[in-house]
């Protein structure tokens, strides 16, 4: 589903180049529930802004779904954004003049759904995260891990096929941390692709497998054994 | 992304923050105001002043002769003049200002010494008593029709035939009180005593009749007589420029060009207020779409076109100014009102002016709105989610 070859992402600031990606290759399927783990300054927020669609490398292919998308203009990015991905983020990224269900319903507008489908949708996706009672707050009036699963929520609504999420628990106490850890686990069993950047090994055991890396290059790629 | 709703979401964004939505749109408003407010002055004192022209008569002609000083023009040639066909009336005027006694009052005033044709020519009608008659002149009557405001004057009350009033000295007895006309651009016409034409060439030690007015049998024909007189004129005094030659509808158009002018040249100081405006809401939605980077960087991440952005943000400041226009137009309407009361100015506030403003502030909105959108519009999505 996932398919990079060689990829690299150089940053030149005047005389100096940054390597924050060299050459990596990786592939990931359909229903895999993958943590990309590494210390900051590794380079695994850059992937997945790649990955994402966010940012674009500065050599190397890209393959999703099969289609080579690095020679896509900001617009088809925009687009495979909306379609094919969900984020969820460590700072929540929801906006706070709207409220948790008007927040779920952006992709979809970007979408181009329509208003009442829209809100089925949104409603929908918010009672799954058992948020079905805060459906109007807005998110100063949620709790972290509430907010949280707003943002998952709208990660999911417009049924991507990849979740991304960047240290998703980050920003919440370990109690909030576990039950968000265990939304994205229960997600996993419905046949969901999520990607998860972590740094922590803790939180990167939910997932199925594990790549660590390190100065932009893959040095691990392994099998979770359960706990 | 449907259109409502992004005019719904720019009118909870400008909600969200009322004081500088408004402050911003203070320079709209201002500048539509401005606009508005003297547009509809601007024409309704140019409407005033054709219809009080239009009043004295479209089929009026008015000649001067000016130039050397003996020059005049005869009665032979009045005759002639009189004799052009479609001419059908024509008065001859001697004019000059005089003080008027009654008992211990005197009061300073123009006096007319014209003829009985003066009563057409001029759509000047008495109220009371006659004007004058040929009689008058042949026998070089001293009797005066007088304006009310001579009556009131020198007497306080209107009703005034057969009085005596004494004018630069000579005595004269009143025979007729004019109809009032109201003030015009020329000043009062209320305030005027006309006489013989022949008692007042004595009065006023000359006989050279300088001005006459010729009235025509239509206003269609004013341009074919006007260009008899003139040719009629010209050879006499053999100078084309020793006469001038005025009609109305020549006056109509001079007034109406002037006050065009100066109408729009107060709507182009006022147009500045609104361009000041626009650059306000252009520093305004600069600094919004700062504060919102990172809004713009969620929007982005989860699918927002640049496009959606560039028209979300366009709507904004065109909503805004559109918002300022209305009110604009509406603090306008008062304005024009209240000026119109107080300097006496009728107000004439048409559709056209009202569609126009708010054309241009919602143009202003779009145009000044163009840069600042266009900034949101091409951030680069991570740059705007990691900005805090």
């Amino acid at each position: 589903m996932i398919r990079l070859e060689n990829l690299s992402k150089i940053y030149s600031m005047g005389d100096n180049r940054v390597v924050a990606l060299n050459e990596i290759s990786l592939s990931i399927d359909k229903g895999e529930f993958v943590a990309i783990m590494g210390p900051s300054g590794s380079g695994k927020s850059t992937l997945m802004n790649i990955i994402g669609c966010l940012d674009v490398a500065t050599h190397g292919k890209y393959y999703l779904d099969g289609r080579d998308i690095t020679s896509y203009n900001q617009n088809q990015l925009a687009e495979v954004r909306n379609k094919k991905f969900g984020f969820v983020f460590q700072g929540f990224n929801l906006l706070p003049k709207l409220t948790a269900v008007e927040n779920v319903e952006l992709p979809l507008v970007y979408a181009g759904v329509g208003a009442k489908k829209r809100r089925e949708e949104a409603i929908r996706a918010l009672e799954m995260m058992g948020l079905g009672k805060r459906i109007y707050h807005r998110p100063s009036e949620l709790s972290g891990g509430q907010q949280q699963r707003v943002a998952i929520a709208r990660a999911l609504v417009n049924h991507p096929s990849v979740i991304l999420a960047d240290e998703p628990t980050g920003n919440l106490d370990s109690k909030s941390g576990m039950e968000i850890m265990e939304i994205f686990r229960e997600l996993h069993s419905q046949g969901n692709t999520i990607i998860l950047i972590t740094h922590d090994i803790n939180v990167a055991r939910y997932a199925k497998r594990m790549i660590t890396i390190r100065d932009g290059q893959i040095v691990s790629d392994e099998e979770v054994e359960r706990r | 992304m449907k259109f409502t709703r992004a005019i719904r979401m720019a009118i909870s964004s400008i909600l969200s923050n009322k004081m500088r939505s408004f402050l911003t749109m203070l320079g709209v408003i201002i500048g539509v105001t401005a606009v508005i407010t003297l547009i509809a002055l601007g024409r309704g004192s140019t409407q005033r002043v054709s219809s009080q022209i239009e009043s004295l008569g479209t089929n009026l002609i008015i000649i001067n002769i000016t130039g050397g000083r003996n020059r005049s023009v005869t009665q032979e040639d009045l005759q002639r003049i009189k004799g052009i066909s479609g001419v059908s009336e024509l008065a001859p005027v001697l004019s000059g200002g005089v003080t008027v006694k009654a008992g211990n009052k005197n009061t300073s005033t123009s006096l007319e010494a014209t003829t009985p044709g003066y009563q057409q020519v001029r759509n000047t009608y008495v109220q009371l008593g006659r004007f004058l008659l040929q009689n008058d002149l042949d026998m070089r009557f001293r009797v005066a029709v007088v304006g009310v405001d001579v009556a009131d004057e020198l007497f306080g009350r209107r009703d005034v035939i057969g009085e005596e009033i004494s004018i630069n000295g000579v005595e004269f007895s009143i025979v007729g009180i004019l109809e009032e006309k109201g003030s015009s651009v020329a000043g009062s016409d209320d305030n005027r005593i006309i006489i013989p034409l022949t008692t007042g060439q004595r009065l006023l030690r000359s006989t050279e009749v300088r001005t006459f007015y010729v009235s025509t049998l239509s206003p269609d024909v004013v341009n074919q007589v006007v260009g008899e007189i003139e040719r009629f004129l010209t050879r006499k005094f053999n100078d084309e420029n020793s006469f001038r030659v005025f009609n109305q509808t020549q006056l109509l158009s001079t007034i109406n060009e002037a006050t065009a002018t100066l109408t729009m040249m107060l709507s182009g100081i006022a147009g500045i207020s609104l361009l000041v405006g626009g650059i306000g809401i252009m520093n305004i939605m600069l600094v919004s779409v700062t504060e919102r980077t990172r809004e713009i960087g969620i929007r982005k991440a989860i699918g927002a076109k640049k496009r959606d952005i560039l028209v979300q943000f366009l709507i904004e400041s065109a909503v805004i100014s559109g918002l300022g226009g209305v009110l604009g137009i509406i603090v306008g309407f008062m304005g024009a009102n209240f000026l119109s009361r107080i300097l006496n100015i009728p107000a004439a506030i048409s559709a056209d002016v009202v569609l126009l403003a708010t054309g241009f502030s919602v143009g202003v909105g779009i145009i000044f709105g163009l840069y600042p959108a266009s900034k949101a519009a091409s951030l680069n999505p991570i740059d705007a989610l990691r900005y805090e």
